[in-house]
């Protein structure tokens, strides 16, 4: 699976988060706008998706025995784990980062628009060209070893490129913005009035953040979590750049096997991969806190 | 909840807010009374809120001073101030029941469960919410919220309240029900509640005192009737209930009483802040309802008389409202309470109208 379709995934995902309940009457209009666009994703999305997950079980015989042999596959497993802990730790790296960045975007409204422009700057370049700058800071002889060197901290260039830190340094740099943004909306729609309420009523500004802005941010958050954490799952480029040669995630994995013609297992992986995107989802809106915040969002 | 709690006394001194350019609280110097229930009431932009605010600790005044108990409070933070204040919007936290947003206050005390929960209970006993604990603020209308509100202000036992139009989203019957309540709640409290409206019918109805606010400064304080009978300048007479306007010219000064050729006629006024020259121009001040119809006094009819045109007349149910004319042109307005039995005025008739010296007021 390509990362440009799976970046497509993110709106999908996001509208499938947000949206209230289902319309009452059956009004045709709605279906009607939408038709063009659902006829291009059917012959161009669907299809092709489909097509390729039949392979998984249709290669080269009707037969459920790729799936069958994952479970014994080291080189699956560790690949799967690796990928699930990058994953992670690009996740929790984001929100880190992407929570204080979403507060000062909302807190301090005269530098919104310069902030913005910042978070979003990086997110209108290319996936390729990030990757690369990451390779021209991180390399043997790139910015940062260089200032380091100049800097007398340190003897010998450091390995930083080709390792999983690179990794997750350059992803989570390109999905901190899915990250910022929905804790920016979901903070945005705190009334003020409420943080207010909190310090008359005797809460010191950190208690206040606690026991109300972080709560009330969590719908956020969690569009936030999942966003970066379901994206990062199915990351190729970057990894495939600036990543280890050992520490190869799913995504390279199929790209590996197509490489070799072996569509029945990269069809497998694919399969896998989405089966455990979509379960992440579910889970999210099953989780008790996080469904009512999710539903307090809605309201 | 006990009563004994004796309320906080608050000082404002030359309070002053500005914003840019324009001075939104511009020299304010108020004494709240402990116990007392103050109101702060003005039209939108007469700096009141602001008042409220910089009481409250969430706006930094620009200079003056604020003092609660004598002890100056200018320098404390909101959440040190332990003040009670209820919100326009409510602000109740939206991921919390009603039972944690009553106990909020408690907890950022320190209270302990089992008193907290207690005290809860007390408080939704006080605002005839009891059972509503286990409910989230969504799940209530408007005028439970506003319950809920209050609970959570009082249930930690502030000396003081601040109340930020705090009925301002209701329906009007809703709306006079909670005054009610929320008087009742101030005699069993015994603390001090300060109060925001732009509302001046729900001011007279619940106020010890008000302050009238206009352009940033206080306009007049004093007890409702006070401010009624004796506005002491055009804005408070026009802004609580209605008045009529005259403008007249002072003839003679007798005491506190000035005469003053008014519409080609002699009246006489009340003219409790202003000394003014014979022979200068001024403003008198009377209400429609304090007006009558000369005949309609049974022969007792006051000092003060004019002849006037009938332009319009309004049956409007408990009373007639009458627009007339005085001789030189000015528009009078009149009140007079319905009753089958007195006879109703048609339009172009000529009458003479009464009404008593301590009912006008030279402004």
């Amino acid at each position: 699976m390509s990362e440009a379709v799976l970046r497509e995934r993110g709106p999908l995902a996001r509208i499938g988060l947000m949206s209230g309940p289902e319309a009452r009457a059956p009004n045709l209009m709605p279906y009607l706008l939408a038709a063009p666009l659902i006829v291009f994703m059917l012959a161009f999305y669907a299809m092709p998706v489909v097509a390729m997950l039949m392979r998984s079980v249709s290669d080269p015989t009707w037969t459920v025995a790729n799936y069958a042999a994952l479970p014994d596959d080291a080189v699956f497993l560790k690949t799967f784990l690796n990928t699930f802990y990058t994953s992670l730790i690009v996740t929790l790296v984001s929100l880190l980062l992407g929570y204080p960045v979403a507060m000062a975007l909302v807190r301090a409204p005269r530098w919104a628009p310069i902030t913005l422009v910042l978070i979003m700057l990086p997110f209108w370049t290319s996936v390729l060209v990030r990757s690369y700058a990451w390779m021209v800071l991180l390399g043997r002889h790139g910015l940062l070893n260089e200032a380091l060197i100049a800097a007398g901290m340190i003897d010998r260039p450091l390995r930083i490129l080709n390792t999983p830190l690179a990794t997750q340094i350059a992803m989570s740099h390109i999905l901190l913005p899915y990250m910022i943004l929905p804790i920016a909306n979901a903070l945005r729609q705190i009334d003020p009035s409420l943080l207010r309420a909190a310090s008359g009523l005797g809460s010191p500004p950190w208690r206040t953040f606690l026991q109300v802005t972080l709560p009330l941010s969590m719908p956020g958050v969690a569009a936030g979590v999942l966003l970066v954490f379901v994206l990062a799952l199915g990351f190729y480029i970057t990894p495939a750049m600036v990543g280890g040669p050992r520490e190869i995630t799913i995504s390279m994995l199929i790209a590996q096997r197509v490489d070799q013609l072996d569509w029945a297992y990269a069809a497998t992986l694919s399969a896998v991969l989405l089966a455990t995107a979509l379960a992440i989802i579910g889970a999210f809106y099953r989780l008790p806190g996080v469904g009512n915040a999710f539903r307090m969002n809605a309201r | 909840m006990n009563g004994a709690a004796r309320g906080a006394s608050v000082s404002l001194a030359d309070l002053e807010k500005k914003y840019d350019r324009t001075n939104a609280v511009d020299g304010v110097s108020l004494d709240i009374r402990s116990g007392e229930f103050l109101t702060l009431l003005g039209p939108s932009g007469s700096g009141k809120t602001t008042t409220l605010m910089m009481i409250a600790g969430f706006e930094t005044p620009s200079a003056g001073d604020i003092a609660i108990d004598g002890t100056s409070v200018v320098a404390m933070p909101p959440y040190r101030r332990n003040i009670g204040m209820v919100f326009q919007n409510y602000a109740l936290f939206p991921h919390l029941t009603v039972e944690d947003n009553i106990g909020f206050p408690l907890k950022q005390r320190g209270v302990p469960k089992a008193e907290r929960t207690k005290l809860v209970a007390e408080a939704l006993e006080l605002v005839q919410l009891p059972g509503y604990g286990g409910r989230y603020p969504r799940q209530l209308s408007g005028g439970q919220q506003q319950r809920v509100a209050l609970a959570r202000a009082i249930v930690f036992k502030p000396r003081l309240l601040l109340m930020d139009e705090p009925l301002g989203a209701l329906d009007k019957q809703l709306r006079e029900n909670l005054q009610l309540e929320m008087r009742r709640l101030h005699a069993d409290l015994g603390i001090t509640f300060i109060y925001v409206t732009h509302d001046q019918e729900e001011a007279l109805t619940m106020s010890d005192r008000i302050a009238v606010m206009n352009d940033g400064k206080v306009a007049q304080v004093g007890m409702p009737e006070d401010l009624y009978d004796r506005p002491c300048n055009r804005f408070v007479a026009g802004f609580i209930g209605e008045s009529n306007f005259l403008p007249a010219v002072v003839r003679d000064l007798e005491d506190d009483v000035v005469v003053a050729e008014c519409e080609g006629v002699m009246v006489r006024a009340l003219c409790p802040t202003l000394r003014p020259a014979s022979g200068s121009k001024v403003t008198l001040t009377t209400r429609p309802e304090r007006l009558r119809f000369a005949d309609a006094w049974n022969g007792n009819a006051p000092q003060n008389r004019m002849s006037v045109t009938v332009t319009e007349a309004v049956f409007a149910g408990e009373r007639c409202r009458y627009l007339l004319r005085a001789t030189d042109g000015t528009s009078i307005v009149l009140k007079e309470p319905s009753s089958a039995a007195i006879r109703r005025r048609q339009v172009g008739d000529q009458a003479e109208i009464a009404w008593s010296v301590a009912d006008t007021i030279l402004v």
